[in-house]
């Protein structure tokens, strides 16, 4: 039973409020999923944030996702999509930083299989979202791209990238 | 001790302290199977979380039975649930501890189960799930909650899916993580 360092820390960055993206790159294969913690904004309110991996802007991801605003509960899709939201798709979120997301990226280093992430948010004084998505590709995630659907990522945005070990 | 402090890129660190959060075991597919068996879990941790990633080779339930349990009228499930145009809620019985349904062969599913406080002989045990499946046009995203009416400690986890396999590569990794 291997006892130590099974959730481990692999990169951390924080937004300085001049770019619209941030990228985690070169990220090791020898984890069995990743996982990304943010907590932060888009530029602009009533918009997300977004993922690409290994810097692929094809039309290569699809997501399914259900939300709840308070009032209503709605479920939505995307296809053949170039990215997938992970902060408050259906709902948007506030330019600021009290919005959270934590995504786990699911077998991320196998070669064999196309990829899939679960993702969990929360954006502020909106609701609450899960999606699921699928990057169609068998490629090895090495990099993470997260940007701003419109402005500048919010100043002191923090994103954190974890890996997690197998026996 | 979380370490989202931390701001340089590329700082190593763990996000929680040494050996607080384990890997116990972890089995991936070398063939189609139909069940995945975890046992002789040692009761050493306050939770247990199982992370599935795979391909089913029909689409059904996948469920979860604690300590070779089949007796069905122990578990009991709620869950609400997104296909992408419409949200819905709903209980399930009958069947072992359910943590989603799968909606594609093709496309991979992904399972992140909290099993809490699985060997506190005190109260019955509940996992929670967070699951989906896409397929670039179709799939499902949902919430489970599932209750076994059992004060037994946790030893044993037996993963099925109802009349179908999982398959080769499909993997399946149990953690236990520690109180302070």
């Amino acid at each position: 039973m291997a006892k130590d360092n099974t959730y481990q820390a692999i990169a951390t960055t924080t937004a300085t409020g001049s770019t619209t993206s941030v990228t985690l790159s070169s990220i090791p294969g020898t984890y069995t999923d990743l996982v990304l913690i943010l907590q932060g904004g888009p530029g602009s309110s009533g918009n997300s944030l977004y993922v690409q991996i290994n810097s692929d802007t094809g039309s290569n991801y699809s997501t399914t996702d259900i939300w709840g605003d308070g009032t209503n509960a709605e479920s939505g899709r995307t296809t053949s999509a170039t990215f997938i939201r992970i902060l408050g798709r259906g709902i948007g979120a506030s330019n600021n930083l009290s919005n959270s997301s934590v995504t786990s990226f699911m077998n991320y280093s196998n070669t064999t299989t196309h990829k899939t992430l679960l993702n969990r948010s929360n954006p502020a004084s909106a609701g609450a979202t899960a999606t699921v998505g699928l990057w169609r590709s068998t490629s090895a995630i090495t990099s993470l791209t997260v940007t701003s659907e419109s402005g500048n990522l919010i100043s002191g945005s923090t994103f954190t990238l974890y890996g997690i070990k197998a026996a | 001790m979380p370490i989202l402090g931390i701001i340089a890129s590329g700082i190593s660190g763990n996000l929680f302290t040494q050996g607080a959060f384990d890997s116990i075991a972890t089995t991936t597919l070398g063939s189609s199977t139909a069940t995945i068996t975890f046992s002789s879990i040692p009761s050493t941790y306050t939770h247990l979380q199982l992370r599935m990633y795979g391909v089913s080779n029909a689409t059904n339930r996948i469920c979860i039975a604690y300590n070779s349990d089949t007796t069905t009228s122990n578990y009991n499930s709620h869950y609400i649930e997104g296909n992408g145009s419409t949200d819905y809620a709903g209980n399930v019985t009958g069947v072992a501890g359910n943590t989603y349904f799968t909606q594609s062969t093709t496309q991979p599913f992904s399972s992140i189960v909290d099993i809490l406080d699985y060997a506190n002989t005190n109260k019955y045990k509940v996992q929670r799930a967070l699951s989906g499946n896409d397929a670039n046009g179709s799939g499902t995203i949902s919430m489970y909650s599932s209750l076994w009416l059992n004060t037994n400690a946790i030893t044993s986890l037996t993963i099925t899916i109802t009349s179908t396999t999982f398959a080769a590569n499909s993997s399946f990794a149990l953690y236990g993580i520690k109180a302070a």
